[in-house]
């Protein structure tokens, strides 16, 4: 099937699923036993230079847009859920710089992302998931430097990356207006890491804690204007859902082809358990969600990278049909293997586990169902 | 440094069949590739551009479609290619063919080494790259797993031996074939698929390289395959059982049957 992609992206799609099926998938098992790092992987990415796909071409990347990036992410999460975050939350990170960052601050970072540094974008707190309204994380001025206080929680790529866009409060008094968007670096005095989370999947992937403490950063790491952290998040997350969606078709794309070619092995009361129609109708509907799903990602990704301004709903939906489906998808997946299925030498089970997470990170699709509907009574009041 | 890489395309088969009437390869339906352990000679090219500069040219004898072969080998990060087809060339041998890659590089000219892999996964001759040093009157060293010190002027590589491995130190230019142990080959990078996409491929024939036709394709191939055959798979051995004086009395008769 084509998707009507362009010989590029095309391109894109062979050369990520070489490096998912060649590279990624014969060390997934691993990466999710030990938790560990993906390094060597992102030392391939960089150098096939899959980094810097969605990074414009003045700065060192390859000029790509959404869709771009969700091809690769889906195509790398086809290979592991985990690892593919690696490449996928530095895209998160990366965004904030990409849409709001003046030219220095571009020319600063970016050419860097695209030649492999990793990347996280740090807003969830312990007491500000799904209200990200209320962040304690604060940064006041000092002269011609902010000084940061406070601590991120479940930051993906956390201790790893090198770059990390931090939205903390500089004004209490003025809620969602006293956010500011900073970039910190690590290795900065006062910027620390505290312990790695243990996840029931996406086990490949580092999620810690990243702390600040007096870390004073120069001014000029300000992204765009003081008061304008919230919008700069919430445009970041317009960009970047369509990749959790992305994230959450290659699972579930995995888990449709393992289904497949173990109905065609595993053979019960002297047949395929393929012939059976029992399993055939949970395969065909698998099919069709998948399809479905990935039509709806690359078409947003579509009207995204077209220019269209209001996105907010269509990359909601995208989001919460695919990981929806990635969900639904991967759990009759380990049906179809039965037993089998729920043991870890088989790889449907960490699919179930890996695919849960996209139902609940970059908002929560019940939140993506208040977005969505906020949407629909906005557009009702035009009318 | 100037890098030259001779490679094949072969079939992307271990299970290669035969058909038996005609006994030639059947190649409809399978898949080519550039023959494994060209892929460790493509990457050791590169590595030596990577360290020394200068630039990594691979060429191919084949027919036209081989062009893909050499766009793989671009989009892994060769400089340029080089394919080397006509129709006359149909039917060369090892030795015709490496006459043909042997003319081919001195219209090249500028080289300092010539990499081939240790064998092609089709024919299994590993005699192409001897073969090319020979025409050219160049040393070679075969079997290569490590360059270990290389200039202008010379190389010292380690030659993978059945136990253990030999120093060799050789003046350039001159060819290595090299085995699986030299490197791990990279994948292709986007920039360089979008390279080889856009690449032109110039096309040499037997005339471009003033090759002497008496020394081409059949005509100009030695080597005469007599037949080629899938040899009929061994019978399973036969244990003996039973007292131990017995069967020793069989085994003794048994085998003085056979002689």
């Amino acid at each position: 099937m084509s998707h009507l992609l362009t010989d590029e992206q095309k391109m894109i799609k062979d050369l990520c699923r070489q490096i998912a099926r060649e590279k990624i998938q014969p060390v997934a098992a691993e990466y999710d036993e030990k938790e560990e790092f993906p390094w060597p992987i992102v030392k391939i990415l960089a150098e096939s230079d899959i980094c810097g796909i969605y990074i414009p071409e003045a700065y060192g990347g390859m000029g790509g847009g959404i869709l771009e990036l969700a091809i690769a992410t889906e195509e790398l999460s086809w290979g592991c859920g985990g690892i593919s975050l690696a490449f996928a939350a530095t895209g998160l990170g990366t965004f904030p710089i990409i849409l709001f960052g003046n030219d220095e601050q571009k020319k600063k970072y970016l050419p860097r992302i695209a030649k492999g540094t990793i990347a996280a974008f740090c807003i969830t707190e312990a007491e500000a998931g799904s209200d990200a309204g209320s962040i304690k994380t604060t940064a006041v001025k000092d002269g011609d430097h902010y000084i940061l206080n406070g601590t991120k929680q479940w930051i993906t790529n956390g201790g790893e990356a090198e770059i990390y866009t931090v939205i903390a409060m500089t004004d209490k008094n003025k809620g969602a207006r006293g956010a500011t968007a900073f970039v910190v670096e690590k290795g900065t005095k006062g910027l620390d890491f505290g312990k790695k989370e243990k996840k029931l999947g996406i086990r490949g992937s580092a999620t810690r804690e990243v702390i600040f403490t007096d870390c004073k950063i120069p001014k000029e790491n300000m992204l765009s204007k003081q008061g304008m952290g919230f919008i700069v998040a919430m445009k970041t997350f317009d960009y970047s859902r369509p990749g959790v969606a992305a994230q959450a078709l290659g699972i579930a794309q995995r888990a449709l082809d393992e289904a497949v070619k173990y109905s065609h092995e595993r053979k019960q009361f002297g047949q395929f358990i393929s012939s059976f129609q029992g399993i055939q109708f949970m395969l065909a509907d698998m099919a069709i969600q998948v399809e479905a799903a990935r039509a709806m990602v690359y078409r947003a990704a579509r009207i995204i990278d077209s220019g269209a301004k209001d996105i907010s709903k269509l990359s909601a939906i995208a989001k919460t049909f695919a990981s929806d489906v990635a969900m639904k998808v991967t759990t009759d997946a380990v049906q179809v293997f039965g037993g089998y299925g729920y043991m870890r030498e088989y790889p449907v089970e960490k699919l179930m586990r890996d695919a849960k997470i996209t139902q609940i990170y970059e908002g929560t699709n019940q939140i993506q169902r208040s977005i969505i509907a906020a949407h629909l009574i906005k557009e009702l009041k035009k009318k | 440094m100037h890098v030259v890489v001779c490679i094949k395309q072969v079939p992307n088969t271990t299970q290669v069949r035969i058909n038996p009437e005609t006994n030639t390869l059947i190649r409809d339906g399978v898949e080519s590739i550039i023959n494994p352990f060209d892929m460790y000679a493509i990457e050791e090219g590169i590595r030596l551009r990577e360290k020394f500069g200068g630039k990594v040219t691979v060429i191919s004898m084949g027919p036209p479609q081989a062009d893909q072969a050499l766009k793989e080998a671009i989009s892994m990060g060769c400089d340029e290619a080089i394919l080397i087809t006509d129709r006359a060339f149909a039917g060369s041998d090892t030795w015709a063919t490496s006459y043909v890659l042997s003319q081919a590089i001195k219209k090249i000219k500028d080289f300092n080494v010539i990499l081939c892999g240790k064998q092609a996964s089709d024919g299994d001759t590993a005699q192409v790259g001897p073969g090319i040093s020979t025409h050219l009157d160049i040393p070679q060293v075969t079997y290569v797993k490590k360059i270990e010190e290389i200039s202008e002027k010379s190389a010292r590589v380690e030659r993978m031996m059945e136990e253990g491995f030999e120093i060799i130190e050789i003046p350039l230019p001159c060819l290595f074939t090299v085995v699986k142990e030299i490197n791990e080959p990279r994948l292709p990078s986007l920039k360089g698929k979008m390279k080889a996409k856009k690449a032109e491929i110039p096309k040499w024939s037997a005339e471009d390289l003033n090759c002497d036709f008496d020394k081409i394709g059949l005509d100009g191939s030695p080597t005469r395959v007599v037949k080629i055959f899938t040899p009929t798979p061994r019978k399973g051995g036969e244990i003996l059982k039973g007292d131990t004086k017995e069967i020793v009395d069989r085994l003794a008769s048994e085998l003085k049957n056979e002689c």
